[in-house]
């Protein structure tokens, strides 16, 4: 019996592959039934140093439903951050409030010294562009809900692939699970060496484009991302290519019939939106899904099932 | 072999008993102190530095007396000096001679290269796993980024 009481969750590696499954069939469990008391008598913390709306309401509607009250800021200017506090402090005092913190922090390597200054545990949602882990236990979920399976999937990544930690957090999830990675990304915004050398260390297969057409057809997930402008060298060469990487309706003609769009969400341009009532979209739900898995890890890591 | 050892010793005294931190890159030798905290050592400390060395060209040695470290002390030069001699001198005489080695963990004094990691913004002793020994690539615990070779600040 797997248990994952009291265990923090900051990077994705800090969880076994069986104990991301285990998560993911909790999540099942908690789509089929999102209203229940079992945390009655909990408190969640959820302090965001950053604004992310997506997030942390996911967290609150995920305790709420299952009794927990929630405390917490959703700007470091509206905690005692803005006065000076240091992030040691502001953990230890909210530890005594709370049976659980979820934080989310602009700085890399913050939810790993949370979670070792921290006597409750600590999940991260987000160290600036370090780990998200939620996030990828939400899109594995949503990979295994449309595909029936998480085994030997045909995966296309979208945009930039240099900056994306969601991208890269997924990969090295999927290595798991023997994927086949497309990456689909300008020059500038590849996939950066260490992720590939992850999957080259796992034995398994990716290739390179600069047209999502060549892999449309392929692909049984299209994972979309956002692309931005601060992140070119020359602002020309993305002027030259912003319009390649947005996707339209008519491309998904010769897409699988099960093959689903995934985007982590906020989306300015990349997926227009008459993709949205395209049966392949499925960006929203998976947003919904953010519920279900964040449920599940509320629940096992503070010990309820 | 006879002449230069008397013409090294003659360029930096002997020490009746200590430590001498030997094969020190050139110009590594001030920080190699700073790392040990010589600065504030009371003992007598003798050092040299851009000295022959038929294996290095240059080198530098650093001579303390009455200073025995211990491994995790010595471990902290290894990143500035990782092809240093450790010689432990009683009485004059070598007791033991032995090679740095970079050590599975550097804590509290290589900075980390990421401006963003929580590290260079509070109070927080850095820790690093070495990845890479040959190469020296330190990977941080905190942000998970890479500190290299050509990027190391010490602290």
């Amino acid at each position: 019996m797997i248990s994952m009481k009291n265990k923090s969750l900051v990077s994705i590696d800090d969880y076994t592959r069986e104990e991301q499954l285990k998560i993911l069939d909790l999540a099942e469990g908690f789509e089929k039934k999102p209203v229940q008391d079992i945390l009655k008598g909990f408190v969640v913390a959820t302090l965001f140093f950053e604004p992310s709306t997506r997030t942390r309401l996911s967290f609150e509607s995920a305790a709420s439903r299952l009794g927990a009250q929630v405390i917490g800021f959703s700007e470091a200017s509206t905690s005692s951050v803005s006065k000076g506090e240091s992030l040691n402090d502001t953990i230890l005092t909210v530890s005594k409030y709370a049976d659980i913190i979820v934080m989310r922090h602009p700085r890399e390597g913050s939810a790993r010294y949370a979670s070792e200054v921290s006597p409750v545990p600590v999940i991260n949602a987000g160290d600036g562009a370090n780990q998200h882990p939620t996030q990828t236990l939400l899109d594995m979920y949503s990979i295994r809900k449309t595909q029936g399976t998480l085994n030997n999937l045909q995966v296309a990544f979208v945009g930039d692939l240099k900056y994306g930690r969601t991208v890269h957090s997924l990969t090295f999830a999927l290595c798991n699970f023997n994927a086949t990675f497309h990456l689909v990304s300008p020059e500038d915004l590849k996939l950066p060496s260490y992720v590939k050398q992850k999957i080259k260390d796992n034995k398994l297969e990716y290739y390179q484009y600069t047209d999502m057409n060549e892999v449309i057809p392929k692909a049984d997930i299209l994972y979309m991302t956002r692309i931005q402008k601060e992140r070119f060298s020359d602002p020309i060469e993305y002027e030259r290519v912003k319009n390649a990487y947005i996707l339209r309706n008519e491309m998904l003609q010769d897409a699988k019939n099960t093959m689903r769009v995934l985007h982590p969400l906020p989306r300015v341009n990349e997926i227009e939106t008459d993709v949205d009532h395209n049966a392949k979209a499925y960006y929203f739900d998976q947003a919904q899904n953010g519920v279900y898995v964040r449920q599940a890890l509320l629940a096992s890591i503070l010990g309820v099932i | 072999m006879e002449e230069s050892k008397t013409r090294k010793e003659l360029q930096v005294s002997a020490i009746e008993n200590g430590t001498v931190i030997d094969h020190i890159p050139a110009k590594s030798v001030f920080q190699v102190v700073k790392l040990l905290g010589l600065e504030n050592c009371k003992e007598q400390i003798l050092f040299g530095t851009n000295l022959e060395s038929k294996k290095f060209g240059k080198k530098g040695i650093v001579k303390v007396a009455n200073r025995f470290f211990e491994s995790d002390e010595i471990n902290k030069i290894t990143l500035a000096a990782p092809s240093a001699t450790l010689i432990v001198i009683r009485n004059y005489q070598v007791v033991e001679k032995k090679k740095v080695e970079i050590p599975d963990h550097i804590r509290k004094y290589v900075r980390c290269v990421n401006p963003n990691c929580i590290t260079n913004h509070e109070k927080i002793p850095t820790k690093f796993l070495v990845i890479d020994k040959e190469d020296i690539r330190l990977q941080c615990h905190y942000c998970e980024k890479v500190t290299d070779k050509n990027n190391l600040f010490f602290i």
